[in-house]
């Protein structure tokens, strides 16, 4: 193709990387230098350093560890046990299906299901438990976001382990080793880049739910992302915003760059 | 295997469903209750479905919505195919890869610093929150997808059928429009309508440039959801399940019609 009709396709393109990709990054960046009054400061880094700050970030990142793990903990099992199934691609695609229906309309199936009188409440009362406060826990805003990231982590898992050589396991089988020994040393290695791609796709995320806060915690549990959202729509702090903001930018570039191979991640992490 | 750890194994796969279905089917099950609340079932009732269809102010909504949708996808479609072919064409490799990694930028970043970021641009450019700032932000945040779902597509293509093309007279123009477009027209097509229903599904980005006078169907949900529990919210909830599974099934479809590696459609689902 001539150079001339390449450029000539890119413009369109490069005005969209210019104004869209690095333009807003620039902003947060320029943004994050000034206080509510418009002052250049440094007092939003300074702030960030408080314990207040230095607090939540930790909860927010141990709430994110927490969501992976458990999600990685439900989805290997479920990819694993879907890959040996007849027709693989329907159960998949019903998997997947809760994915595409919009995710307010999941959460707000929660607060009924997890209400005073809900349907979760009925059940542990007709087993003698009893009443409990489920809704606007640390448990019911782990479990939603659990759910609701489930079929992400289950998708490239499910991805690796069908790209997976199967005589590999039959050879260590053969060999002598035990289903638990396959499973740790020939299986899981070889999936390894799916987890991490799944890892990838439920962590940042995660990392900044903020209507899942509100909705289903009930705002006890505050994560990065409901603090830029306070700070942007509420508080009217942009500065403070921006500052959480760069930081979370750096942490998700961080991590991209700690799990590597993001080539194939990414296309695992187009829906997500 | 044996017969105990099939049946294990099988429970496992159906409890895992149950758990993903039963929200969804609650809130079905109690659009049809005339009592009013999701505690206890009184009665069958189409009251709510009554209730969506009059409220004209959803119903707006509802349309806005898809406008929003189908504009976004189509512009962001159109710059997305030329961006990939471009990117496609760029042979040295830094400038090439530095390109997708801008790509990708927004892919990997959370909705919160988009919407956020994006706020802050719309400000300063002096773009009324509205209709319009809604509309350039799904543009924006779907143009990445449709690039990285028709960049493949064109990888597969053999670079012969231009040549061949180029040898038998085709103008520039002829070549693009009658090789390359049709050759990537599957991934076209799954371009769009992954745009489609990213713009449908967002609630996040929407929720930060929407400004006062504007709404999508999600940031009106969680509006409505934060003052309690409605049942029309169920009702509606409801017609968009049925709407989506109608959805997901046409991409199916699409998906199928062009599966030449099932291992990069499942990737893309």
């Amino acid at each position: 193709m001539e150079a001339r009709a390449r450029n000539l396709y890119l413009i369109p393109y490069m005005l969209w990387v210019v104004l869209f990709v690095v333009a807003p990054i620039l902003l947060v960046l320029y943004y994050s230098f000034f206080n509510v009054e418009g002052q250049f400061t440094l007092d939003n880094y300074a702030k960030f350093f408080t314990p207040v700050y230095l607090r939540m970030t930790l909860s927010s990142f141990w709430y994110a560890f927490l969501i992976t793990l458990f999600s990685l903990l439900v989805a290997y099992p479920t990819a694993y046990l879907l890959t040996r199934t007849k027709h693989k691609t329907l159960w998949l695609l019903l998997i997947i299906l809760p994915s595409w229906i919009n995710l307010l309309l999941k959460a707000y199936a929660f607060i009924g299901l997890f209400g005073t009188y809900g349907f979760v409440n009925t059940v542990l009362e007709l087993t003698g438990i009893g009443n409990k406060q489920i809704l606007f826990t640390d448990f019911s805003f782990v479990f939603v976001s659990v759910y609701i990231f489930i079929p992400f982590m289950v998708l490239p898992i499910f991805n690796a382990l069908e790209k997976m050589n199967p005589t590999l396991v039959y050879a260590a089988r053969d060999l002598g080793a035990s289903p638990w020994m396959t499973f740790r040393r020939v299986v899981f290695p070889l999936t390894l880049d799916g987890v991490k791609a799944g890892c990838m796709a439920v962590f940042i995320p995660a990392l900044s739910l903020f209507m899942i806060t509100r909705l289903i915690a009930g705002n006890r549990v505050i994560t990065l992302g409901t603090a830029i959202e306070q700070h942007f729509l509420v508080t009217q702090d942009w500065g403070m915003g921006a500052t959480i903001a760069v930081f979370l930018i750096i942490a998700m570039a961080l991590l991209m760059l700690l799990t590597g191979n993001r080539k194939r991640g990414l296309i695992d992490i187009v829906k997500r | 295997m044996s017969k105990g750890k099939w049946k294990l194994s099988n429970l496992y796969l159906i409890a895992v469903f149950a758990v993903l279905y039963a929200p969804i089917l609650y809130l079905m099950f109690y659009s049809f209750n005339s009592g009013g609340s999701m505690r206890e079932f009184e009665g069958f009732t189409l009251e709510y479905y009554n209730e969506v269809f009059q409220d004209t102010r959803l119903l707006i909504i509802v349309l806005n919505t898809f406008i929003i949708a189908l504009l976004s996808a189509a512009i962001s479609t159109i710059i997305g195919v030329f961006g990939a072919i471009a990117i496609h064409y760029i042979r040295s490799n830094r400038p090439k890869g530095a390109l997708l990694t801008l790509n990708n930028v927004l892919i990997v970043s959370p909705d919160v610093i988009i919407g956020a970021s994006f706020l802050i641009l719309f400000t300063l450019a002096g773009i009324q929150l509205g209709f319009t700032s809604v509309l350039l932000s799904h543009i924006a945040f779907s143009i990445p997808i449709v690039v990285i779902m028709v960049l493949p597509k064109l990888q597969e293509m053999s670079g012969t059928l231009i040549d061949a093309a180029r040898d038998l007279g085709a103008s520039g123009w002829q070549v693009l429009s009658k090789v390359v477009l049709p050759y990537i027209k599957p991934g076209i097509f799954a371009g769009f309508f992954m745009a489609l229903t990213y713009s449908l599904d967002d609630f996040a980005v929407t929720f930060f440039v929407t400004g006062n006078g504007f709404s999508t169907l999600s940031v009106e949900i969680y509006s409505r959801a934060r003052q309690g529990v409605s049942l029309s919210i169920n009702a509606l909830s409801t017609l968009i399940f049925l709407f989506t599974v109608v959805l997901v099934i046409g991409y199916y479809f699409i998906n199928k019609r062009n599966n030449v590696r099932p291992g990069a459609k499942e990737g893309s689902l």
